[in-house]
């Protein structure tokens, strides 16, 4: 078993309210990602859990039984952070033996569960050199092994990812996927890639000011986010909003345009609302009824596709086309809106209508 | 505004360190170009040379008719936006944009109307008042840019402006920047690491990688067809997959023996890597027609798409992008197969594009 789970997590750092009453459930053997931008109270959570930061009230629970006042060694639980802190003298084998060492394990056991995880992570043919030798990639792969090898109650990683190039960080994030399937423990990673999180999650706690926005799937947080913060955090790019209101049964909007009211809303009408669009539910190639005049403001080509960014008035409305789309700026055109797509937040409360989009 | 031509650029440190092997490029006269490649590519290098900060070992720069070479930086008639803001502290976000006028000794009258300009355009207006440290890094970064602005330089050098600022921020100024360089017309020479802002803003983009030049072309050019391998490997995300091809019964064959079109002009006897982009894949039921077997690997949901990493026959990942409709499990058998016209082809020993 590997559960843990967080309840009114609160830690103040002088006058900064760094976690505000956090709860977490993460089932057995679950990916489950921490995901929010810099501030949001995420490494604190992490630390929190692994107990090297003391709460100023709340607790830490692992398999129903309560940490809080255990030592970091006391709870099993291994970290992975962004800095790989090997030890340079040591070779790749020492560094990844080393926990074992300290638990003075049998030689023998020790040689065979190095193997294993080497082997694991692809990194047999290292064991012999020293971090020097080694590029970031291997360095981040060896890092990960050190703390495989000791197969604790669950992972805790610490934005593992964030130092490398491109192309490594979207390969290890498979690998990373991958691992986590073959031994089927708990991972709890944390991380301010929006991509990063959603494309390993199985379940996303989304964390802002110290506290938990929301806790769902990729889809579930990327088809109903349940504030206009975690519809703009999640996505890219990112989620188009426009001021409107209910008229009747119109939707209009602050710079002009009128659409149909989304089937189910429930708004009272001038209400002050967002329209929520996100760029792959808008249109300039697609014709339909429900459309929004805007102009040209410009082109984005990112290869498999281009995002026309369109202003709408003094508000913009991001469009994903295909890669061959023209327009020059300042050209008129018209946006077709998929409505059954469409996300509504009170403008005020920044809250989902419930009832409207999907 | 001016064109930049950059000829036989050559740069070793007394160290023996190469920065710059040879850099050849022309920038046109109110292009936006960039620069794009991984850190030690020569690429701030290059740009720091054109601004004047250091002295190359041979090659000459000209900034429109004039040959810089001799000039300092104060004479080229250039204006370089850093990462790092580099405001004065002390002075409001109004008195940092005026300083390089006041320095010139410029009439009070125009140093307003020029910051006054500059505000406008960056809509700057409220934040014109404040400190430095009361403005957010997207905010100083506009005011940094709003600086480099009044002085109506030649050509703007920018290197990595967006780095330190988080992703929302980053988008915005990406589309800040575009619309200021389009408004004014300006030439601007751009570096950056990051792929996607250099295909974003770009209106041409060189990738560098060891001091060298390995492409010049328009972002759909680099794009679609990389001209060696490290380019393939470094636009588009998910990259390429780059596959081990055989030609065979005249087709070509990839991992798990996966047919994918034949380029026409494909040398003889030579090893050869297919570039296939993850939208060029499909991942279909397994035993579909055409299709090769594989395993789902992991499954990538975004949102607007899903990548998926199938793993062919042979331990071969490739990476496929799928509508956000699509529904594989980890772990189950698929199909993948390859849909669309033939993929650039290149030399395994060469590196570079040869069909």
């Amino acid at each position: 078993m590997g559960t843990v789970a967080t309840y009114g997590m609160r830690k103040a750092f002088g006058e900064v309210q760094a976690l505000d009453g956090v709860d977490l459930e993460v089932p057995d053997g679950a990916f489950f990602v921490v995901l929010g931008p810099s501030g949001a109270g995420k490494t604190t959570t992490l630390r929190a859990i692994a107990g090297l930061e003391r709460l100023d009230a709340g607790s830490v629970h692992l398999d129903g039984r309560d940490v809080t006042g255990e030592t970091p060694g006391a709870r099993d639980l291994a970290m992975v952070f962004q800095n790989y802190a090997l030890y340079p003298r040591h070779t790749v084998f020492e560094n990844i033996a080393s926990p074992l060492r300290v638990r003075r394990d049998p030689a023998g056991e020790i040689a065979a569960a190095v193997d294993e995880v080497a082997r694991l992570l692809h990194i047999e043919r290292l064991l012999e050199r020293r971090p020097a030798q080694l590029s970031g990639g291997e360095m981040q792969r060896v890092a990960l092994a050190r703390a495989l090898v000791r197969r604790p109650h669950a992972f805790l990683m610490d934005e593992p990812l964030t130092n490398l190039d491109l192309k490594l960080r979207v390969e290890m994030r498979t690998e990373l996927s991958r691992i986590h399937r073959r031994l089927g423990r708990t991972f709890v990673y944390v991380t301010n890639d929006q991509v990063e999180a959603m494309s390993m999650a199985d379940q996303v706690a989304v964390l802002k000011d110290g506290k938990v926005r929301q806790v769902g799937t990729s889809a579930e947080v990327y088809e109903r986010p349940v504030d206009r913060w975690v519809a703009s955090f999640v996505g890219s790019p990112r989620i188009s909003l426009l001021a409107c209101h209910v008229d009747d049964d119109r939707l209009v909007g602050s710079q002009g345009w009128s659409l149909p009211r989304p089937r189910g809303t429930t708004a009272e009408p001038g209400r002050p609302l967002l329209l929520g669009l996100r760029a792959e539910d808008v249109s300039v190639e697609r014709r339909g009824e429900a459309t929004v005049e805007g102009e040209v403001f410009g082109l984005e080509p990112l290869g498999d596709h281009t995002l026309v960014d369109v202003k709408v008035g003094t508000e913009t409305l991001t469009v994903k086309a295909r890669p061959t789309v023209a327009g020059r700026p300042g050209e008129r055109l018209s946006v077709t809106v998929d409505l059954d797509r469409a996300h509504l937040f009170d403008a005020g409360t920044g809250l989902a209508l419930s009832g409207a989009g999907r | 505004m001016a064109g930049i031509e950059i000829t036989s650029l050559h740069m070793r440190y007394p160290d023996g360190t190469v920065a710059v092997e040879e850099v050849d490029l022309s920038v046109r006269d109110g292009e936006l170009f960039v620069m794009l490649g991984p850190s030690g590519c020569g690429k701030t290098t290059t740009l720091r040379a054109v601004a004047g900060l250091e002295r190359q070992t041979s090659g000459t720069i000209r900034i429109g008719d004039t040959p810089v070479d001799d000039l300092p930086p104060g004479e080229r008639d250039i204006a370089m936006v850093f990462q790092f803001y580099a405001l004065y502290p002390h002075l409001k976000a109004r008195d940092n944009v005026a300083f390089p006028l006041r320095a010139e000794g410029l009439p009070e009258a125009e140093v307003r109307r020029r910051v006054e300009d500059a505000a406008r355009m960056l809509q700057l207006g409220p934040l014109m008042g404040r400190r430095p440290q009361r403005l957010s890094g997207g905010e100083q970064q506009r005011v940094a840019l709003a600086r480099a602005l009044v002085r109506r330089p030649r050509a703007f050098l920018m290197d990595e402006p967006l780095t330190n600022l988080d992703a929302e921020q980053r988008t915005d100024m990406r589309a800040e920047i575009k619309h200021l360089q389009r408004e004014l017309g300006a030439t601007m020479v751009y570096v950056t690491h990051d792929q996607v802002e250099a295909m974003s803003l770009g209106h041409r983009i060189a990738i560098l990688n060891k001091g060298r030049v390995e492409q010049v072309g328009t972002p759909m050019e680099v794009y679609d067809r990389p001209a060696s391998l490290f380019c393939a490997a470094f636009i588009g995300s998910p990259p390429m997959n780059l596959v081990d091809v055989e030609v065979a019964d005249g087709a070509l064959r990839g991992p798990g023996g996966i047919a994918l079109p034949v380029p026409s002009g494909l040398p003889d006897g030579r090893p050869l890597v297919a570039g296939v982009r993850p939208e060029a894949l499909e991942v279909t039921a397994p035993g579909t027609d055409g299709a090769v077997r594989g395993r789902v690997a992991s499954v990538e949901a975004l949102g607007d798409e899903t990548i998926y990493v199938v793993e062919c026959e042979g331990e071969h990942d490739v990476r496929v992008r799928m509508p956000p409709t699509a529904r594989f499990a980890a772990d189950a058998p698929v199909g993948v197969r390859h849909v669309g016209g033939p993929p650039p082809v290149y030399d395994r020993d060469t590196e570079r594009l040869v069909a």
